[in-house]
């Protein structure tokens, strides 16, 4: 606190001071209204008035709520400057000023919108004390202060409820925020359940520097919002994992939906939200038949009612077609991505560039397959609908789009499958899908999975013969387990050769039932692929033999060793134990005993230390038949020449008897 | 053991003047043998067609012919058949043989060294010394009797062929019977001898008694005396000089002597004759090409 003076020579200076501060001291209690108390002396009037810019005004200061508020203590005059040494004074005095104590604050409030307007001399811009109060300012943790959690929307509601002259009068693109707060899950948290911790207007848009969502300041610009939210859902990113890749939320936030595309400001619910950048806003174009793109000309009808539909019947446009900006007047116009369907479906989308597919897309490759060529667009259905591509009884069809014969996929493909679709069609599983309408059956990505398709040399690969049993075995898991314990699993044999899977005795599309004659005619070539030469002696027996005229009742490889579960001799539950072999054979022989059981199965005689009977028995036979041959050839030969020439004797001799005759006769 | 003719008697008109006739026949066989070996070439060629689908199940015309049989069981069904009008053939010229020695009431010596034995004798040795010196040219052509040695070799082939292969057959018929008092690789060993066995025996039928019955040139292309059981007197003269001098010297040509049989018996005979030839030669075909283009 100072005098105001003007004395020129320093040394008066010092002595006209100190008398100033002496005769302040002596008189101020009666000279100056300057303590509050003084000004109380009229203020305290509660009918006393006075008029600013014309207006009749109560200027009654209720001392009470004064001294009870954030600025008891604080003299009338720290605020009403302009009153500083003034005893009785006029109307149409100064604002009080905050910002001689709240500069910071003061200097956020200018730059925002309500700051600006106000300097602007919009009648409708909030002052300080619109919010604050007056004289009567009481913590913002006291739940009775105007600014109190609880009262803030009420508070910016005076304003911004619907009808209101701000909301009429100025651009203010939200409607009924009030009432739509009032119901959103932050709104129901405060009003109904008390919850002062809840979002409320000042927690997004902030107290002071309330912005434009277009103005990248403000904190509910788009690239704001995940960090706006964040500070009260610090890690939702966990929560929104599955169909978010979290990272890219705060790191590239315009190409992900933002928090408002789904919850929307002011309406957020804990339920998905069917409209983020409103449907309809987009609908206004897109719903005509006729519009169309100016770059190339292609249709950009959307046909809103498929779309309600489909599996996206809650999602609305913007959630995929991100990017968009709904204060531009076409809120497209900023869309540069087409649409990435895995900001939601993250994990698919992975495995989808892990695949043949998607490495292909990663090339830029004309014949990759995309999202949408196999799902649709708008008319996107769960795989459960039988109108949908991907249901599987039509999935055999939408691969073979491309897999077909001739189609760009097989054209490309190098490896030994051909006529996949027909081939599929005709098995066991396309017959059970397409015939018998059997959905369970295996269909394509049954196999080769839907969206991680690898070709099986690679190890990743469904059907990587490392993975194949266990692939197989999501249906056939029974025999998954019989083939797991079985000789030919990687899992019972260390050995550097290949071992068989599924498909080597099954084939990987023409799979046939197992039952039927061709496969059992099959699978012994398909054993002698790998045990050529135990195969070669089984067809020198009477089994193989019969097999090999195409008859199927007798015993085939599988009959003695088992299909799935063939096990080394010496383990006691192999069918060709010596314990369980006349079992073995009983399934046919029903007399067989211990000694028929030592029938050589896989016999040759071309083996004299293995078997040498049967050597030296095929030896003594194939002498005994050279020996007679010869002899015999021999013999023929020689008696060729001499038979001719006897039978020119015997003509001979002949036509002299019938001459005889004839004499004879004529005599 | 004598294969006998007198069965044939009985339609013996023994008119004494069919002596003087050109026609009249010698009868050789007796009714019986005719249909004994009848029944033989049936029953021969069908185990042998069955048979061979088993041997040689890797060729095209094995399937085939299983399919043509029905399948590898009633194929097998035809095969167990024949086998058995085999051994009834067997048995029933066994009984045959007992019967004409009770009959004629000859002595065992009689029996085996008589006129009509198919036991190998000295002449039968003199026969094929004189066969190959008249094959290289060293003399006359043998004056043949009533059986030459090799008739009476395949004669006794088929004896041979009846034990070996009957005895494998039966074993392989009925393995787990058998393999109560037999070790099981005696059904591998037996089917080794079944097979190679059969395979001599149709190779012989089929190549080496064909020519010395049939295809020689002086019989080219068929002696249908083995259906007809008789031939005429002087192709018999020819053929069978000694046997024909023999009947005179005894005097018993005029027993034998017997009317020729009807045109439409001779045509049967021959259609007979040629598809049991034909079916032969195929089988032989057949197994050459089995043995030299895709023996495994």
């Amino acid at each position: 606190m100072y005098l105001k003076g003007s004395f020129s020579e320093p040394k008066k200076i010092f002595i006209i001071n100190f008398f100033s501060i002496f005769l302040f001291l002596l008189f101020t209690s009666s000279l100056y209204p300057q303590d509050n108390s003084d000004c109380l002396m009229c203020h305290e009037d509660n009918s006393l008035t006075g008029t600013r810019n014309g207006k009749t005004i109560s200027v009654f200061v209720n001392e009470k709520k004064l001294s009870s508020s954030v600025h008891e203590g604080v003299n009338c005059i720290s605020c009403h400057v302009d009153l500083e040494g003034t005893d009785v004074h006029d109307d149409d005095v100064e604002k009080a000023k905050c910002n001689l104590c709240h500069d910071d604050i003061q200097a956020k409030f200018d730059k925002s919108l309500h700051g600006k307007a106000l300097s602007g001399g919009d009648k409708l811009a909030p002052a300080c004390q619109n919010c604050h109060g007056s004289h009567d300012i009481i913590p913002v943790k006291n739940l009775k202060s105007k600014v109190a959690p609880i009262n803030i929307p009420g508070l910016c509601g005076q304003c911004h409820k619907e009808g209101s002259p701000v909301q009429l009068q100025r651009n203010i693109p939200q409607t009924h925020i009030l009432e739509n707060y009032s119901e959103s899950i932050h709104g129901e948290g405060l009003l109904k359940k008390g919850l002062i911790v809840t979002a409320t207007c000042v927690s997004c848009h902030t107290a002071h520097d309330i912005l434009s969502h277009t103005d990248s300041k403000s904190s509910i610009a788009r690239k704001n919002i995940a960090n706006t939210c964040a500070k009260c859902h610090a890690e939702i990113e966990l929560v929104h994992r599955k169909v978010i890749k979290g990272a890219l939320w705060e790191k590239e936030a315009n190409i992900l939906p933002a928090c408002v595309d789904c919850h929307q400001p002011h309406k957020a619910r804990k339920v998905f939200y069917d409209q983020g950048m409103a449907d309809q806003d987009c609908l206004d174009c897109h719903s005509r038949k006729n519009i169309k793109a100016s770059v190339d000309g292609r249709s950009l009808f959307v046909d809103y009612a498929g779309l309600k539909d489909s599996r996206h019947t809650n999602i609305s446009c913007s959630q995929c077609h991100s990017q968009v900006s709904p204060s531009h007047i076409r809120p497209c116009d900023s869309i540069v991505q087409k649409v990435d369907c895995t900001s939601c479906h993250a994990e698919v989308g992975e495995e989808y560039q892990l695949s043949t597919h998607g490495k292909l897309k990663a090339k830029n490759d004309l014949n990759a397959p995309v999202c949408s060529e196999c799902h649709g667009t708008h008319d996107v259905l769960g795989k459960t609908n039988p109108l949908s591509s991907i249901f599987p009884i039509n999935i055999p069809a939408l691969c073979a789009k491309c897999h077909r014969e001739g189609e760009s996929a097989a054209v490309r493909y190098k490896g030994t499958e051909v006529d996949i679709v027909k081939n599929y069609t005709e098995s066991i599983h396309g017959k059970g899908l397409m015939k018998s309408g059997l959905t369970v059956t295996a269909t394509c990505t049954g196999c080769h999975t839907a969206h991680r398709e690898l070709p099986h040399s690679d190890s990743l690969s469904s059907v990587n013969p490392a993975n194949i049993p266990s692939t197989c075995g999501n249906c056939h898991h029974g025999i998954q387990e019989q083939f797991e314990k079985s000789i030919h699993s990687t899992k019972i044999t260390q050995t550097d050769k290949e071992l068989p899977t599924c498909e080597d005795c099954h084939t990987a599309h023409k799979i046939i039932r197992a039952d039927s004659e061709g496969f059992k005619l099959k699978i012994m070539d398909q054993c002698g692929r790998c045990h050529q030469a135990i195969a070669e002696t089984y067809f020198d027996t009477y089994h193989g033999k019969v097999s090999q005229l195409g008859y199927t009742k007798t015993a085939k490889c599988y009959d003695c060793h088992g299909a799935h579960d063939i096990m080394p001799v010496e383990n006691p539950v192999s069918h060709l134990n010596r314990k369980n072999i006349v079992e073995t054979c009983k399934k046919c022989h029903t007399n067989a005993n211990k000694q028929f059981a030592g029938y050589f199965t896989h016999a040759t005689h071309h083996d004299p230390e293995k078997y040498p009977w049967l050597f030296w028995t095929f030896w003594g036979m194939t002498g005994l038949l050279i020996f007679t041959f010869v002899i015999a050839g021999i013999h023929t030969l020689l008696w060729l020449p001499r038979s001719l020439q006897w039978r020119r004797e015997l003509k001979r001799q002949k036509s002299i008897n019938t001459d005889k005759n004839d004499n004879q006769e004529q005599l | 053991m004598i294969h006998e003719k007198s069965e044939g008697l009985s339609d013996n008109t023994s008119s004494p003047k069919i002596a003087e006739r050109a026609e009249a026949q010698v009868q050789r066989f007796s009714r019986l043998n005719r249909v004994l070996h009848i029944s033989m070439i049936i029953s021969f060629i069908s185990l042998a067609l069955t048979g061979m689908t088993l041997k040689f199940s890797y060729t095209g015309w094995a399937f085939f012919l299983s399919g043509l049989f029905g399948g590898f069981e009633s194929a097998g069904y035809i095969h167990r058949f024949a086998a058995v009008i085999m051994f009834i053939v067997f048995i029933t010229h066994i009984i045959d043989l007992v019967r004409i020695k009770r009959k004629e009431k000859k002595s065992f010596k009689e029996f085996i060294f008589g006129f009509d034995s198919m036991l190998f004798n000295r002449n039968d040795w003199k026969d094929f010394i004189g066969s190959v010196k008249w094959f290289i040219g060293l003399g006359k052509r043998p004056e043949y009797g009533r059986w030459t040695y090799w008739e009476k070799f395949d004669y006794f082939a088929v004896f041979w062929g009846i034990f070996i292969i009957g005895s494998t057959g039966l074993t392989l018929w009925f393995p787990e019977f058998l393999t109560q008092f037999v070790p099981g690789w005696v059904i591998n060993v037996a089917t080794i001898i079944h097979s190679d066995e059969a395979l001599l025996a149709t190779g012989f039928i089929f190549t080496v008694h064909f020519f010395n019955t049939h295809l020689r040139p002086e019989k080219f292309p068929m002696d249908i005396v083995i259906f007809s059981g008789r031939v005429s007197i002087e192709e018999f003269k020819l053929d069978r000089p000694k046997e024909y001098n023999e009947m005179v010297e005894k005097g018993e040509l005029e027993k034998y002597l017997v009317e020729p049989y009807p045109p439409i018996v001779i045509r049967t005979i021959k259609i007979f004759g040629w598809t049991a030839l034909t079916i032969g030669f195929s089988i032989i075909i057949w197994i050459i090409y089995a043995m030299i283009f895709a023996y495994r």
